[in-house]
């Protein structure tokens, strides 16, 4: 049947999820409901209403949330105005935009962290200036810049070809029905690119809340998001236990946003090509 | 008459290159369903784009019940549009669709709500306020987008090939509901399509255009029986151009025989293209005929048989009759002086494309 040879072809994925998807997911549940001595407990769970934890979880959350909100404000404005550009070519632009992604992104955080440490590039300008040093490297704000930075590419591909899609005359018609262009803007545009915003979202927010690696570069260890948390539970506390359970409330985190954002990838699939 | 409500004034545009309309002059008259008919390319949608407000004139100006409007933007313009692709928003309900207009007009609800009703049923869809738009046809879709547009009262209505996406059947029948539409809402109609039988269903005044200019502007009786030219007697339905020699008024040669027309005033000896519609040439026993030929071939049409023949003075004729002469039969060819329309030939290429000063409006047509 070719239903079923078609399934064949699933195999291979088949084999990758189980192997490197549900076998350790399995074990990360097992290690969160038991105590490092092997007996069942919900302490790992709970232990994310520790205020330590608490903290940290909230900060990736903000952090996610404003890194995804300014991702946002660059992104929908850049789709307007290569939308209305009369550049023929629109596929080139956007092969521009997403060109960061070609470069390894430690490497990416490791440039910024070059420009905005204490003896850095940007203080070093600013001396020279007479201005003085100011304080970036090792903030909330530097953390948010390098995920902005990190994450931007994401948020653009979905929001610009969400944008690109609305056909011309639909705009035009409100136009002719008497919409400026803040009504066509908030009635129409948003209205038909909000699923590529979501898409955007899910694929900014959720990278960005689970994050650590920013954090420990451009955080300086300073600042604890919930990330970092796991990390050291699982490389310097050896307490996988803990980890695990702090992952799982993680997880439980980022499939509440997939579903809150996600909703519109249903529709049509518009905006989500990556 | 009635006064005139658009007028554009030497307008000029290109895209690029391209010259897509060169010092075109045209009014349009209160009330009147005008329709500008012409191949691809030829500019009839730019000059609905131009008086839509989405593009702006490179030269030359608008004029919108006497007031220069070539600067204003489309959302303020009294006049709406009808696309193509009926470009409804499929975020919003039917309702939602009507609606759009009026509440940026900030009309109050109980105003709204007797507009859509009175639209819906204008447009024979009543009771589909709550649908949405992906859930109606083509044909529905589009009437959707009429009553969209005509609850803002405007004084013109522009319609961009609104039936081009439709099939067949389908487009007869918003033909009629056009024509019935216009007379009821007793406003101007400004129609843009390259369907000839379109045009001359259901038009007041054609414009004919090609590459960028105005071949010629009248009724659709006139554009169809006295075409000015070549181009719109082949353009407006089917024709046999010939070429012909004025020998004097009212006689014309045609392969070397002559022929009573109703012509006059040409050049003695005049190289003219003649046109004959193919309903026009008459066919009948060898002995009646003007000159003879054999048909070639026979083509069933439905309404009427289609039959290519060669005749005796070295000229192929297309005929369309209902009476059936098989491929090879002889026959006669007869055409009566009132039939026949004798055009000057262009002097040059470039004079094949007319100018708008050749045909001034305002005459009796």
């Amino acid at each position: 049947m070719k239903r079923k040879r078609m399934q064949l072809l699933s195999i291979p994925y088949v084999f990758w999820i189980i192997g490197f998807t549900v076998i350790p997911l399995l074990f990360v549940f097992a290690k969160a409901a038991t105590s490092p001595e092997g007996d069942a407990t919900f302490g790992n769970l709970i232990a994310i209403f520790d205020p330590v934890h608490r903290k940290a979880l909230f900060l990736s959350i903000e952090l996610a949330f404003v890194s995804s909100l300014v991702c946002i404000l660059i992104s929908y404005p850049a789709a307007l105005i290569i939308k209305s550009s009369k550049i023929r070519n629109k596929k080139t632009l956007q092969f521009i935009m997403i060109l960061p992604m070609w470069m390894n992104f430690i490497l990416r955080i490791l440039a910024i962290q070059m420009l905005i440490s204490k003896n850095g590039i940007i203080n070093h300008f600013l001396t020279a200036a007479g201005i003085g040093r100011i304080n970036i490297i090792n903030t909330e704000f530097a953390i948010v810049l390098g995920m902005v930075y990190d994450y931007l590419p994401y948020m653009l591909l979905p929001v610009l070809n969400g944008v690109l899609a609305i056909p011309d005359d639909i705009i035009e018609a409100s136009k002719d029905l008497g919409a400026d262009r803040f009504t066509v803007l908030t009635k129409i545009m948003l209205p038909l690119s909000l699923s590529a915003i979501g898409s955007g979202i899910t694929m900014v927010f959720v990278p960005s809340m689970t994050e650590f690696v920013i954090a420990n570069i451009l955080g300086g260890g300073k600042i604890q998001l919930l990330g970092n948390v796991i990390e050291q539970e699982f490389s310097v506390s050896m307490n996988w236990n803990l980890g695990s359970g702090l992952s799982v409330t993680l997880m439980v985190f980022v499939l509440l946003t997939t579903l809150i954002f996600g909703r519109g990838d249903s529709d049509k699939g518009r905006g989500f090509v990556i | 008459m009635s006064k005139k409500l658009i007028e554009l004034k030497n307008i000029s545009k290109s895209f690029g290159n391209t010259m897509v309309l060169d010092e075109l002059n045209l009014y349009i008259r209160e009330n009147e369903f005008v329709t500008l008919l012409g191949p691809s390319g030829c500019g009839k949608t730019t000059i609905l784009r131009i008086i839509g407000g989405f593009e702006t004139p490179d030269v030359g100006s608008v004029f919108f019940d006497g007031k220069d409007i070539t600067k204003l933007p489309p959302n303020r313009r009294q006049l709406n549009t009808v696309f193509q692709k009926y470009a409804l928003f499929t975020h919003m309900t039917i309702a939602e669709n009507i609606a759009f207009g009026l509440r940026i007009r900030k009309k109050d609800n109980e105003y709204i709500r007797e507009k859509i009703k009175y639209a819906l049923d204008l447009v024979n869809l009543p009771g589909y306020e709550d649908r949405m738009p992906d859930s109606l046809s083509g044909g529905q879709q589009q009437r959707i987008a009429i009553a969209r547009a005509i609850v803002n009262e405007p004084k013109v209505l522009l319609l961009d090939e609104p039936l081009g996406a439709l099939d067949l059947k389908l487009r007869q029948e918003m033909q009629y509901e056009l024509i019935r539409l216009k007379n009821e809402l007793g406003i101007t109609f400004i129609y843009v399509t390259h369907d000839q039988e379109e045009a001359l269903t259901m038009s007041d005044t054609i414009v004919v255009m090609n590459q960028g200019y105005i071949q010629q502007i009248g009724t659709p009786e006139s554009i169809y029986n006295e075409p000015t030219n070549a181009f719109v007697a082949d353009f407006i339905g089917e024709s046999n151009i010939i070429d012909g020699i004025m020998l004097e008024d009212r006689l014309v040669s045609i392969g070397g025989k002559s022929f009573e027309c109703v012509d006059t005033g040409f050049e003695k000896n005049e190289p003219v293209d003649v046109v004959i519609r193919p309903e026009d040439v008459e066919l009948g026993p060898v002995e009646g005929g003007q000159t003879t030929g054999v048909v070639t071939s026979i083509i069933f049409k439905g309404v009427h048989y289609e039959i290519q023949i060669e005749s005796a003075i070295g000229i192929t004729f297309m005929a369309q009759t209902t009476l059936n002469f098989p491929a090879g039969s002889h026959v006669g060819i007869s055409v009566i002086p009132d039939n026949f329309q004798i055009m000057h030939k262009p002097q040059s290429e470039d004079e094949e494309i007319l100018n708008i000063e050749d045909y001034p409006q305002g005459q009796p047509l």
